[in-house]
């Protein structure tokens, strides 16, 4: 039988992606002194997984890679050296390395082969450059093409010992206990009669008198003759597994020459290659051919073949590797591989993990749905009026059914933000050594959950945001003692549900945002009046201004040309808000709101002349009665109301859209007040309907993007109503370009 | 065909064990780490427990021990899953009470060859 | 159901031949005003009567507003305004006929059309291309002109007809 493990890879990489990322932060966690067994357990076990996985999956190059960097570990989780910052730096660099490689092997991409022997030799020189250390771990843990060039010498050496047929003469007393580690005799007998010709004595000198007879301990010695052409080696195979456990003597009795015959066939035995492959993982493929082809004389020549994929420096692609090890045994696998691309991109397919117990509400959800419908499907099979209740309960029921299912499913999406927290450590330990400051960095609930999509987007903006805290929030140490702060500063990332939404706090101890600062460039750029008198809060916004920088000199770690007015940008276009609160000398914390996925959301259905759209629940504040005294006209054209002792522009919809008919007279409709970015506007509309979730659903799919539309949703009654997109609408108030009349009078 | 308990905590690990063995006949029970698979061991029998070593929550070695204070499991083939090759490594394992070891990376024809060892 | 009726009706009036001759194309074939127009039957996702849409405001006025086909949210198109025709009010015959458009991405798109005809086999020998007709009109979605018993068909190019720049 064969097996192509190339159908495990994909769960191969996402596990090392992972370990890579537990290396990361342990690593990190290490280099702020945090070296508790468990972190460097932790980091080992993750070095090893992938060393044995790639291994076995044929990924040689990234094996022996992770060899070195084992090695290494290993000798700090055995206190035999110390976890120095240049060998976390070290490790640090060969853990991007190894992502880098694995990605390559992944994509069906070159290995930077230079770059992954630059970081071998640093290795290398950490574990050689103490000797004494070293050398012990070294001969435990010989590198593994080091094995192989070892194995490959002895059978070249000794060629004889495979065509001359012996005599062996095996003494085996186990101790009592033997049993008791699972080992049988009787299976070891098996496995030595298919060595050769196999003679068995038993002594039972020592069984005891039934009455003393304990049935879990062995009595029985053996005395067993086998001959052929076998080695030592190979019965010393046969009881390795026993070695300790039991007396054992193997005596070589005669020898005589072996006959041709004899050498083909003690070639063929099965269990020599077995036990070659229990103690030499890499070579005994060479043994199955040898066993198959029955070429003995081959043997050694076919040796070094067998171990070329691990010594060359070239890659062996995904289909390569495996081949090697088993083509000799499975001629139609060698054919498949051979015309199969050399370069055979191994395409990921995109998948998300998730818990059983997720899975299991789903099934029972399911399952409660078609009792339900089974329910239904009886009371409609002979519907009478007088079911008319049983009905309305199963619909009842099935609604139910419907939102836990929808809910589930939506759960399913969910992955902690975890996966986007874990990539600051790294980002803060490199870029605080960088620019000469001491951070720490403080994460708390990793755990809060929110949609996949969402989470592959907020990723950027996050990273902006926290190099803008390091960069400019926090001071270097000295600035930080003069301001008799300590001298380490704080970044605390924090994320919590509120709501439908999750909320992501990015905040620092540094020194706030530079008021004086911000204003003046403001104001250089035209983006303020000059004799404008803002509030604070008013001044901190003006960062998200676009084109906005304060940086005196783009820095190269959080310049790179992007401001933050993308930041918002991308936010708003999650349907999410961000904003900023900051004391001078304090601190600033930035607080970015998201909706918790992006196929589903609540909305408020609301009429506008004979069109029903959807405004976000999110984005609505309230919604009032107009009071016409309250309704201020600016040049005769905007309007404005005034809420409180704030002004709102009012908009109507069916002057942006151009509606025909609906309620002209303001006192007539409603006045819906929305968040539109930072500021307020109020949406006329002629009444509110329903608050329902809806299913957003793009309109770019097989139309365009439409200004003032986020997207479109099926009503109940299946009909398409647009989703409102307020900041865009606002545009379209600022700038009336009129397109296009609708007529709402199409049909005859 | 056997009846096996394979512990890993590398799911491509347990994936390529779990594929081998059932693709030989055998059924397969996983388990993620020693003490799951301990949990799952005072419930089952098996005929077979194969495991790895270096495991999060309880390693293999501990689970060995484990299993074999357990009464059904006293006989039970253990092999252990280790690439550390070393004499003192395989000792610890035979202490902990390992009927026998496979070395990482073994491919799937060396694993039905371990299994088919053990189990005769 | 009014839907499905209204598709079934228009589904018999079409002779669908099972046999296709030597190099032949099926073309779906419709009307506008007394003009004769055909598009790859292969292309033809679905015929559907007019049903009420939901105009998308500031489009052009050839874009009648937006259909949900099974979920689907699908553009319709009127393409007598398209063609600067008179406008027609939509009746219970009017016919919308949904369109796969291939091109950067593939989308579903209806157009409005007065009538549904016939499917038509149509061999490469018998299209003859489509006349310039210089500024006057814009022939560039026009694949070739076909003469069958004496009535001028015009095969259009679906994908230059429904392209994002001529549908937006």
């Amino acid at each position: 039988m064969s097996i192509d493990v190339s159908q495990f890879h994909s769960v191969f990489f996402e596990e090392s992606f992972e370990g890579l990322d537990i290396m990361e932060s342990g690593l990190l966690s290490m280099s702020q002194g945090e070296t508790d067994d468990d972190t460097v357990n932790g980091i080992f076990r993750a070095a090893h997984s992938i060393k044995g996985g790639a291994g076995t999956f044929g990924f040689n190059n990234i094996s022996e890679f992770t060899h070195g960097l084992e090695t290494l570990l290993d000798q700090i989780r055995n206190g035999q050296r110390e976890a120095s910052h240049d060998v976390i730096e070290t490790l640090l660099s060969a853990v991007d390395t190894l992502r880098e490689m694995l990605t390559a092997v992944q994509d069906g991409s070159d290995i930077d082969t230079e770059k992954a022997e630059q970081v071998s030799n640093a290795l290398e020189q950490i574990l050689h450059g103490s000797a004494a250390e070293s050398a012990t771990t070294e001969e435990e843990l010989p590198p593994a093409a080091e094995s192989i060039e070892v194995e490959t010498a002895d059978s070249g050496v000794q060629p004889e010992t495979q065509t001359q047929a012996q005599t062996w003469l095996i003494k085996f007393k186990p101790l009592p206990h033997l049993l008791q580690t699972g080992n049988e005799p009787i299976r070891m007998f098996h496995e030595l009669a298919e060595l050769g010709d196999l003679s068995v004595e038993v002594n039972e000198e020592e069984l005891p008198p039934f009455t003393d007879l304990d049935p879990e301990s062995c009595y029985l010695s053996w005395e067993l003759t086998l001959s052929g052409d076998v080695d030592e080696a190979a019965i010393n195979e046969v009881f390795e597994w026993v070695d300790g456990d039991c007396e054992l003597s193997i005596e070589r009795l005669e020898q005589y020459e072996a006959d041709d015959e004899q050498a083909i066939t003690t070639a063929e035995p099965e269990p020599e290659t077995e036990q070659a492959d229990i103690d030499e993982p890499v070579v005994p493929d060479s043994s199955l051919m040898e066993a198959e082809t029955a070429e003995a004389p081959n043997v050694t020549e076919e040796v070094p073949d067998a171990i070329e994929a691990p010594t060359t420096t070239e890659v062996p692609t995904a289909t390569e590797a495996p081949a090697a090890t088993s083509t000799e045994v499975t001629p139609p696998t060698q054919a498949k591989t051979e015309a199969a691309p050399k370069k055979k991109a191994v395409t990921p397919d995109a998948s998300i993990r998730v818990g059983t117990d997720k899975v299991d509400s789903l099934v029972n959800l399911v399952g409660e749905l078609v009792i339900t419908q089974s329910m239904l499907g009886q009371i409609g099979d002979n519907f009478d009026v007088s079911m008319l209740p049983q009905l309305i309960d199963g619909l009842e029921q099935l609604e139910r059914n419907t939102r836990e299912l929808q809910e589930s499913i939506m759960r399913i999406r969910m992955l902690p933000i975890s996966f986007v927290f874990n990539r600051f450590p790294r980002l803060v330990h490199d870029m605080t050594s960088k620019l000469g400051k001491q951070v720490e960095l403080v994460l708390t609930g990793e755990q809060t959950e929110l949609d996949k999509t969402v989470m592959e987007k907020i990723g950027d903006p996050l990273v902006h945001l926290v190099r803008n805290s390091l960069d400019h929030g926090l001071e270097t140490p000295e600035k930080r003692l003069a301001a008799n702060k300590p001298e380490t500063g704080m970044l605390k990332l924090n994320a919590y549900h509120q709501g439908g939404n999750i909320v992501i706090e990015i905040s620092d101890d540094g020194a706030g945002l530079n008021e004086e600062k911000i204003l003046r460039k403001a104001i250089e750029k035209g983006l303020v009046d000059p004799n404008e008198s803002l509030s604070p809060d008013k001044i901190h916004e003006l960062i998200f201004l676009p084109g906005f920088s304060t940086a005196d000199q783009v820095s190269d770690l959080s310049g790179r040309g992007v401001g933050m007015d993308v930041v918002r940008k991308n936010i708003n276009s999650l349907g999410g808000v961000v904003e900023v609160k900051s004391s001078p000398g304090i601190g600033s914390t930035f607080t970015i709101r998201l909706p918790l996925t992006l196929a589903i959301m609540d909305g408020q259905i609301i009429q506008v002349a004979n069109q029903r759209y959807i405004i976000p629940l999110i984005s609505i504040i309230e919604s009032v009665e107009v009071d016409l005294s309250k309704v201020n006209k600016v040049t005769g054209k905007g309007e404005l109301y005034k809420i409180r002792d704030e002004y709102v522009p009012l908009i109507r919809l069916t002057k942006v859209f151009n509606l025909e008919g609906g309620i002209d007279n303001l006192e007539d409709g409603l006045l819906v007040i929305v968040d539109c970015e930072d500021y307020k506007v109020g949406l006329f509309v002629d009444e509110l309907l329903a608050q329902q979730q809806v299913v957003i659903k793009s309109l770019e799919t097989n139309f365009r993007k439409v200004k003032g539309v986020a997207g479109a949703t099926i009503l109940g009654d299946g009909t398409v109503a647009l989703i409102l997109d307020i900041p865009g609408l606002m545009t379209m108030h600022k700038e009336p370009t009129l397109v296009k009349k609708i007529s709402t009078a199409r049909v005859a | 065909m056997a009846n096996i308990l394979a512990v890993d905590d590398s799911a491509s690990m347990r994936q390529m064990v779990t594929f081998t063995l059932q693709g030989a006949g055998h059924k397969v029970t996983v388990a993620d780490d020693g003490k799951q698979a301990l949990d799952i061991a005072q419930r089952q029998s098996f005929d077979l427990v194969i495991t790895d070593v270096n495991m999060p929550v309880m390693d293999g070695l501990t689970l060995t021990r484990q299993l074999r204070q357990l009464a059904s499991f006293k006989f039970t083939p253990i092999l252990v899953l280790t690439t550390e090759a070393g004499p003192e490594k395989k000792q610890e394992g035979r202490a902990a009470g390992a009927t026998g070891w496979l070395i990482k990376p073994f491919n799937p024809e060396q694993l039905l060859a371990t299994v088919k060892k053990v189990l005769g | 159901m009014s839907d499905m009726n209204a598709e079934n009706e228009i589904l018999d009036i079409i002779n669908i031949t099972d046999g296709v001759d030597d190099g032949a194309q099926q073309y779906l074939t419709f009307e506008l005003e007394d003009e004769h127009y055909g598009v790859e039957i292969l292309r033809v996702q679905e015929i559907k009567g007019w049903d009420n849409v939901t105009p998308i405001p500031n489009t052009p006025e050839h874009v009648c507003g937006v259909l949900n086909l099974r979920g689907l949210i699908v553009p319709i198109v009127d393409l007598r305004l398209l063609f600067d025709m008179p406008f027609n009010p939509y009746t219970k015959t009017t016919v919308v006929v949904v369109l796969k458009v291939e091109g950067i991405t593939d989308r579903i798109v209806g157009i409005v059309v007065d009538a549904v005809s016939d499917a038509q086999n149509v061999r490469p020998e018998m299209i003859s291309v489509a006349p310039d007709l210089g500024s006057v009109v814009d022939t560039s979605f026009i694949k070739g002109i076909a003469n069958i018993d004496d009535c001028m068909l015009m095969l259009l190019d679906v994908d230059k007809l429904l392209s994002v720049e001529q549908v937006g």
